[in-house]
């Protein structure tokens, strides 16, 4: 299932997690005195801020801002922010799974679990110590521009994109700053082989950062086809007219699952909570499902009617342990074969 | 920054209370230990740091690694090639159009003047991502617009923007004014009479353009293909926008991507090296080049140069000159107001579906917004003030030779111009992580970097201002018994406020459009304007980017006007032209 390998370790283990909490009048009015909380994500700024402004809308005097850029500079950000002892993350939310692994190694990670998540959420996607929790989960898809390419000519997975007919028209995020193309390229590669890439460099691939922008490049008409990037984008962008057709390649799809955590530094620790478990409770979840159609994590929220449910999609397993230990690797092998 | 100020001013005021007590060793401390904070230190930790290892062991490994491993060598080669074309280029494109409109009488040659200085304001990524707009393969509109002309099919372009050569024409667009402006002020400056002269013993146009014109310019034609050279070699800011869809790095985006998780500052120091290296040698060249055009001027006053009359040639010429300002300047417009206005950048903008959809996402829904712009304004304005105010006192003390020692402060303050803004950026990360000064995360260390960066230029502009007022002034002054700051402050300063308005805005403009020293030193809280627009085009958000670009421009444009308007640089001019007679 889902995200079935989100955790290092089985939910046997005796857990550490402190006692699940809810949203109480203390924390509301503490949360308000601290008067603002920080938003670290990877997530695409049309869902992430319009999100920030309905939770300050529900809890007016706390002001969101938001800090958005793809995971693996996120990463960065946060390994440079702390070793400089600049203490500035509430929450953090990113598509690569693996860090968190490492940050709570590290004991940056604040743990803190609400009912929400202690009854919706299933064990696998949460931390049996409480320090992150699965947000909501979003797929690596493939896509076409449907006025670049016709049905019959559209390919149906990753080796159908080495036909030469390709050669010029991909587009494609890159591992070194897109989480969610650092976990898709670790599965991949686990699936294919790194073969298939360096026949995928071969092919003129037009090469991006983030995993938010291939949708982008798509509905621009820059490239036709996208090799991964957010499907939840490539779903907004047909949703509003743009002629985009998803793909869920035949060899499957790769899963990224979305991680959050509260940092134990914040200076916000109050409004930190907060926007933790609102965004875990359903209105939350609701909220970003009806936005942006991702998976929630919360069991009680119903994904978004016209999405395929994710049961019916073939996907590739996630495995952030290995992704931890290969993120080095991934990264360089990568550039080798790209060029940058 | 601010505490050695402060010392100056308290060095000023005891002066004043107790006049004859010597305060000029103090103040040349002073300035002096701030100019080792800001320069030499970060530089010496940049050396340290590229001959050790990650344990700190010294070791010439990281070079080893420079000079074989091709994911550096490559880059090393791309980025010779990019300055050794975009030197050339603009050299080509910038010589005759400042011939055009020093030397002749083409219409609309003032206002052709003023666009190319006008287009100066533009950031060179800012210049990319437009280009980006107007030149992409497929979506680009240029390449839209030819395909609906000309049936070209959809998978061919007339344009490919991610290219070498898209990358070199891109960063010439916003390079060639600088080689623009020494041709056509050199050319200003040229003593008609020579001209004059060769025409009267029979020479024809063309021959005196050969054997007067030409070898008169040249020495300043070099030095500009000199700057042209180093700025294509230092730029960050477009390579990056274009070189990683094209996929190649060149030696900025190469040392920018070593802070990339695992950060590697040891091989980002050692990679910065070679471009400090080479800009030395080259500033020494241009030092050479233009010392050499002293002859040109020497002599006292000559008349006005002849204009040369073009006769048929002035409407194609006038149109050939606004061609060539269509690159950087109408085009790229053009494509931002478009997209600003656009759901989607690819798509021209009609009545139907113009839509303010950005600019509430920009200013009403993106929450870096509102205080990158804080951040970014709080820094120009300062570094432009403390910037004006430590040029002014050093090339006050240079000028006047204040106190011994005066030759190293102008080194000093002169030296950054061989600092390639991201090396520099590199230098100030390396010795501001540490204590005793944890500057990282601050806006201090932005402000000490943004204001290292200007200081040359700075100090170049007011110490010409200082010569060009006659020490005799001053010196008449100190004999009525004034002290000195007295003589400063009555008679040397209201002789300099336009030099200084126009040095202000310079700086001003200038930390507004820096991008490659932010983006290594910047952190969450202290992001700018220039920073905030990098991390948007990662996502793809170019809606959001046009607009924001085009309000940092318009704002640029206004604190420009608005000082120009409280005499700025036409008055710097002429009070040139006033004191030097």
């Amino acid at each position: 299932m889902a995200a079935a390998a989100l955790l290092p370790f089985s939910t046997k283990v005796l857990s550490a997690a402190p006692p699940a909490e809810t949203i109480t009048p203390a924390l509301i009015e503490a949360a308000r005195k601290e008067g603002k909380v920080s938003y670290y994500t990877a997530m695409d700024l049309s869902v992430a801020e319009p999100m920030a402004k309905a939770f300050e809308a529900k809890f007016p005097g706390i002001k969101v801002a938001v800090e958005r850029t793809g995971a693996e500079r996120l990463f960065n950000r946060l390994a440079q922010e702390t070793a400089s002892n600049i203490k500035r993350c509430d929450v953090v939310n990113s598509s690569d799974a693996a860090h968190f692994i490492t940050w709570k190694r590290e004991g940056w990670l604040q743990p803190y679990v609400t009912v929400d998540i202690a009854e919706n959420v299933a064990p696998e996607m949460r931390d049996p110590d409480g320090t992150f929790v699965n947000q909501r989960t979003h797929l690596s898809a493939m896509a076409y521009n449907s006025s670049l390419v016709k049905l019959e000519d559209a390919p149906k997975g990753f080796n159908d994109l080495l036909d030469p007919k390709y050669a010029g028209k991909l587009v494609k995020g890159h591992p070194g700053y897109s989480g969610t193309i650092m976990t898709a390229t670790h599965q991949i590669a686990r699936a294919l082989g790194w073969g298939y890439f360096e026949k995928l460099a071969k092919q003129k691939v037009m090469q991006v950062q983030s995993a938010t922008e291939p949708p982008k490049k798509l509905e621009a008409g820059e490239r036709a086809v996208a090799v991964d990037g957010s499907d939840y984008l490539f779903w907004m962008g047909r949703e509003r007219g743009v002629p985009i057709e998803v793909v869920y390649p035949i060899e499957g799809t790769p899963l990224i699952a979305n991680p959050m955590a509260v940092f134990k530094a914040a200076p916000n620790p109050s409004a930190a909570r907060l926007l933790f478990a609102w965004i875990m409770s359903g209105e939350g979840q609701e909220f970003l499902v009806n936005l942006s159609g991702q998976y929630p994590a919360n069991l009680k929220v119903k994904a978004k009617a016209g999405r395929p449910p994710l049961s019916s999609i073939k996907t590739m397993r996630d495995d952030p342990v290995e992704v931890e230990k290969m993120a080095d690797e991934i990264k360089a092998k990568y550039a080798r074969i790209f060029k940058v | 920054m601010s505490s050695a100020a402060e010392e100056k001013a308290v060095g000023f005021a005891r002066r004043e209370a107790g006049r004859g007590l010597d305060f000029s060793r103090p103040i040349l401390i002073a300035v002096t230990a701030l100019l080792v904070v800001m320069i030499v230190l970060p530089m010496g930790w940049l050396i340290a740091y590229s001959l050790s290892d990650k344990q700190g062991t010294a070791t010439l490994g990281n070079f080893v690694t420079l000079f074989t491993d091709p994911s550096f060598v490559d880059p090393l080669i791309t980025t010779l090639i990019i300055a050794v074309s975009v030197s050339a280029i603009c050299c080509i494109v910038a010589a005759p159009l400042g011939w055009l409109v020093a030397r002749t009488d083409m219409p609309l040659r003032r206002i052709v003047r003023t666009l190319v200085m006008a287009s100066l304001v533009t950031p060179p990524f800012v210049g990319a991502i437009a280009w980006e707009m107007l030149a992409a393969p497929n979506s680009g509109l240029l390449n839209q617009l030819w395909r609906s002309l000309t049936g070209m099919p959809s998978d061919e372009a007339l344009l490919d923007i991610y290219s070498l050569t898209g990358l070199i024409f891109v960063i010439a667009c916003y390079t060639f004014p600088y080689v623009f402006i020494l041709v056509a002020n050199a050319l200003d400056r040229m003593p008609g009479e020579l001209e004059d002269a060769s025409s009267m013993l029979g020479a024809k146009t063309w021959q005196t353009a050969r054997r007067i014109t030409v070898p008169l310019a040249l020495p300043t034609l070099l030095a500009g293909a000199l700057v042209a050279f180093l700025q294509a070699l230092n730029l960050f800011g477009s390579p990056a926008i274009l070189a990683i869809p094209a996929g190649f790095h060149t030696l900025t985006t190469r040392i920018w991507s070593l802070f990339q998780f695992p950060p590697k500052p040891e091989l980002a120091a050692a990679a910065s090296l070679p471009l400090l290296l080479l800009t030395i040698l080259l500033l020494r060249g241009q030092a050479l080049a233009l010392g050499r055009r002293g002859y040109a001027v020497l002599g006292g006053k000559y008349g006005e140069p002849r204009l040369v009359r073009l006769g048929a040639w002035r409407l194609p010429a006038a149109a050939l000159a606004l061609l060539v300002l269509a690159m950087p300047l109408f085009l790229p417009y053009a494509a931002l107001f478009n997209s600003a206005f656009s759901r989607v950048a690819s798509r021209l903008v009609t009545l139907d579906t113009i839509t303010l959809h950005n600019v509430r996402f920009t200013f009403l829904e993106l929450s870096s917004t509102m205080p990158a712009l804080k951040n970014t304004f709080l820094l120009a304005t300062l570094s432009a003030t403390l910037g004006a105010v430590l040029a002014l006192l050093i090339a006050y003390i240079v000028a006047r030779r204040a106190v011994p020692g005066h030759r190293v402060l102008a080194f000093l303050a002169t030296a950054p111009l061989a600092i390639p803004g991201i090396v520099l950026g590199v230098g100030l990360f390396l010795a501001y992580t540490r204590p005793p000064l944890t500057l990282y995360g601050t806006l201090w260390i932005l402000l000490i970097a943004f204001i290292t960066i200007e200081l040359p230029a700075a100090y170049q502009q007011l110490s010409s201002a200082f010569h060009a007022v006659h020490p005799e002034l001053e010196e008449a002054g100190r004999m009525l018994g004034a002290s000195r700051l007295r003589t400063l402050a009555d008679i040397t300063a209201p002789l300099l406020r336009s030099a200084v308005i126009a040095t202000w805005c310079f700086v001003f403009v200038a930390v507004i459009r820096e991008l490659s020293a932010a983006v290594i030193l910047f952190t969450s809280e202290t992001k700018v304007l220039s920073v905030l627009i990098f991390d948007l085009k990662e996502s793809g958000d170019v809606g959001a980017i046009a607009v924001l670009s085009l309000t940092m421009v318009a704002i640029t444009t206004i604190v420009v006007a608005v000082a120009n308007r409280f005499g700025g640089g036409r008055e710097a001019g002429r009070l040139h032209a006033r004191t030097a007679g």
